[in-house]
């Protein structure tokens, strides 16, 4: 017997190593377990918010989510995912503070784009834990259903600077152009770089509103077009038009975490 | 090792020396970034009020230039090192090769003009724009093919060791860029992801903690597997152990991802179970972290000449180190108070500067002799100076992050007595700034090694020049 015939492990694995397409196959196989199993239920369980899907259809119910008020009783979708439907509002432009999650107006939208270019999510995290200390500093902890209208979260991994999931309201946008103009004239020890520049550029008009477009043709939670209606993309342009990125910046970051009325001791996260 | 012909086998090294070259120009660019955004942190006047060098736009060009840039020619380089060495054979294609060389390093240049214009996905790590995406899916198809069949043409018996890790690395990159990159365009330069919220950061982190398990560490390890046995001349301590070690790591790893979002809103039992098998990964990888350890076993009195092994051995203590540290910052009670700090800052950085750098040096060195013909580096003292500037830099970065993240995470959670909350946020932030300036020298202290290794190998090369052949060179293995 010579040293190359013999088998040192299993026959398994002496064919594996002996076989160029079977080790291709076999590892193929092997590396795609875990993701098939973390993340194909996130698209089918409840409390995931996939609220609708080109896949599924449109599912009012959110596979089916189900959140109990103190009394045990379901608390309806309606009042979580903002539905113009059956809400008293019925436009983005009427759309209230605690009618539910919406998508973003397009001056929202242009600011956003603005936050993803800067990379903002680099140092600011949008997703609040729930713990006593992140309610007292930054409020209700963060649930699913309110990043999803994020294409491309922005949960982010690092608080180099605070959390800014409800930082909408808490400040002035007055106050907003000074500390992003110069962090370090409104907070001293701030290590945020200068953006003043912002005020300089015009929001990118086209780009938005193309922006507005794609997002309604999503696979996954794509923006309802009886939101963004074919009239309110047209008329998108108008609201852009002359906006500066710093107006827009301070629009998205004014817009967030204040969608939803969260009630005191309720489980929104079961 | 397979055994070797009788007859020398004419390799495809050009573009293996050419891989090396530029690796070894990456490092230098790609930490000097990092050094340079470090001390943005640490002194914030030095963004200059230029979009184009703000923080925000050149990390990610930093964490590209390393991962990408310095990392993806190592690994480039070694792969068709070690498949052509292990298999007796020459490059299934060399024309493909040459193709990946210049599109890998064209999709490192588009890195470099796009990311400080602000063009980005908003994807942490993976950042670069969907025409740059699609460019990268082939390059790497390329690569991957290349590998693969190069294998498949060995005249050995077996696969060897590291193959299977390259391979397991091909696989698996391919699934996670595909799947992590689907995106609708907008236009040329701009795509929103078609995930959102809980599904965008579940694919988002399987993608990121993947490319850290079969890239930087699987990819890493192959090159472990070959170089480690051969600067030690000593073959892998235990074949059995590298087996356990491949599989275990090749269908555990890819479980870890959601331990990034523990307490997020994506659902507990992802974090649990993502959790649950990173305490299950500490086995393999200490398994296999040993497997290279105890390959000197009888030869570790050559760590006292040999510079090229240090590198190689305190790589794979590095890598011991990381190993334990990610399943114990995995745990929710750790994890809570580690997450959003620069905890996780240096424990990528004790990874990527301890174990994947230490481990691709090692590699570099070994690899430049061998394809230059040379017995001897320039200077195997400057090699040594390497080394040391390399461990000093990492355990500086290593030991201000964990301060600092330590600190980050208690001041936050600190009350007072009268039950409010000790410190306020930004309280946070300038308590950081002597780790934050520690954290820049430590980096500055390991990217000045990354220019000595890099004036060490132009000399190298340019002595070596005169004598060598032009196309390839005869095998010694």
């Amino acid at each position: 017997m010579s040293d190359h015939d013999k088998i040192y492990s299993t026959k398994f694995q002496d064919n594996i190593e002996r076989n160029t397409l079977l080790m291709f196959v076999v590892t193929a196989v092997a590396v795609a377990i875990g993701g098939i199993v973390e993340i194909v239920p996130l698209f089918y369980l409840p409390n995931t918010a996939m609220c609708s899907s080109a896949l599924a259809g449109a599912d009012a119910t959110c596979n089916n989510t189900q959140h109990k008020d103190n009394s045990g009783n379901t608390i309806s979708m309606d009042k979580i995912v903002w539905n113009p439907a059956t809400s008293a509002h019925k436009t983005l432009d009427e759309w209230q503070a605690g009618d539910g999650v919406r998508p973003y107006k397009p001056l929202e939208l242009a600011g956003r784009n603005v936050y993803i270019r800067e990379g903002c999510y680099l140092c600011h995290s949008q997703m609040i834990r729930p713990f006593r200390d992140e309610k007292d500093r930054y409020g209700h902890y963060s649930i699913a259903e309110e990043s999803m209208y994020d294409h491309t979260y922005q949960w982010g991994s690092k608080r180099t600077g605070p959390d800014l999931a409800r930082v909408g309201g808490k400040y002035s946008d007055e106050w907003h152009r000074r500390h992003l103009s110069y962090p370090r004239e409104v907070v001293p020890e701030s290590v945020m770089p200068n953006y003043y520049w912002l005020s300089d550029g015009t929001v990118n008009v086209e780009e938005t509103v193309q922006t507005m477009k794609v997002l309604t043709i999503m696979p996954f939670n794509p923006i309802p077009k009886t939101i963004y209606t074919d009239a309110y993309i047209d008329g998108a342009a108008a609201q852009l038009e002359g906006k500066t990125e710093m107006e827009a910046l301070i629009a998205y970051l004014q817009s967030m975490g204040n969608h939803i009325k969260f009630e005191e001791g309720v489980n929104y996260r079961d | 090792m397979e055994a070797t012909q009788a007859t020398p086998v004419k390799y495809d090294m050009e573009v293996v020396r050419w891989f090396t070259i530029a690796a070894a120009i990456y490092a230098v660019v790609g930490t000097l970034i990092g050094v340079y955004i470090a001390s943005e942190l640490a002194f914030p006047f030095l963004n200059f009020d230029l979009p184009y060098i703000t923080f925000g736009r050149l990390r990610p060009l930093h964490t590209n230039a390393v991962i990408f840039a310095f990392g993806g020619c190592v690994l480039m380089a070694t792969g068709y090192y070690i498949a052509q060495r292990t298999g007796s054979t020459k490059l299934w294609s060399n024309g493909l090769a040459w193709f990946t060389f210049w599109g890998w390093n064209l999709i490192i240049v588009s890195a470099v003009v796009t990311l400080p214009l602000g063009l980005t996905t908003g994807k942490e790590y993976a950042e670069l724009e969907w025409p740059i995406d699609i460019a990268i899916a082939v390059v790497w198809l390329a690569f991957g093919l290349n590998h693969i069949m190069t294998v498949a043409i060995r005249k050995t018996s077996h696969i060897y060791v590291s193959n299977w890790f390259t391979m397991g690395m091909i696989v698996m990159i391919t699934y996670l860029h595909v799947v992590n990159s689907l995106a609708i365009p907008v236009s040329l330069t701009n795509s929103f992801s078609v995930f959102t919220g809980v599904q965008d950061a579940m694919v988002q982190w399987w993608w990121g903690h993947n490319a850290v398990g079969f890239y930087l560490t699987g990819g890493f390890l192959g090159i472990m597997y070959y170089f480690v046995p051969k600067q030690a001349q000593r073959p892998v301590f235990s074949y059995r152990l590298s087996v356990l070690h491949f599989w275990a790591l090749t269908f555990g790893y890819v479980w870890l991802g959601a331990h990034h979002l523990q307490y997020t809103a994506l659902p507990d039992w992802t974090g649990s179970l993502g959790a649950a098998v990173s305490l299950a990964m500490i086995i393999p990888s200490w398994g296999g972290a040993m497997n290279g350890m105890m390959t000197l076993s009888g030869a570790w009195d050559k760590l006292r000449t040999d510079y090229i092994l240090r590198f190689l051995v305190v790589a794979l203590a590095f890598y011991a180190m990381s190993t334990f540290e990610g399943p114990v910052m995995s745990i929710k009670s750790v994890n809570a108070l580690s997450h959003y700090t620069d905890w996780t800052v240096g424990h990528v950085h004790s990874g990527a500067l301890g174990w994947m750098a230490m481990v691709a040096y090692g590699a570099m060195y070994h690899m430049v002799k061998k394809l230059w013909g040379v017995e001897k580096m320039y200077s195997e003292g400057l090699v040594n100076v390497h080394f040391w500037l390399a461990t000093i830099g990492t355990v500086v970065y290593v030991v201000a992050m964990w301060v600092s993240g330590i600190m980050q995470g208690l001041m936050w959670r600190d009350y007072d007595e009268y039950g409010t909350l000790t410190y306020t946020f930004v309280e946070s932030v300038s308590a950081m700034h002597p780790y934050y300036t520690m954290r820049a020298i430590g980096g500055l202290i390991f990217h000045i090694g990354t220019l000595i290794a890099l004036y060490n190998i132009v000399m190298t090369v340019s002595r070596a020049g005169a004598t060598r052949s032009a196309g390839s060179v005869p095998a010694k293995a």
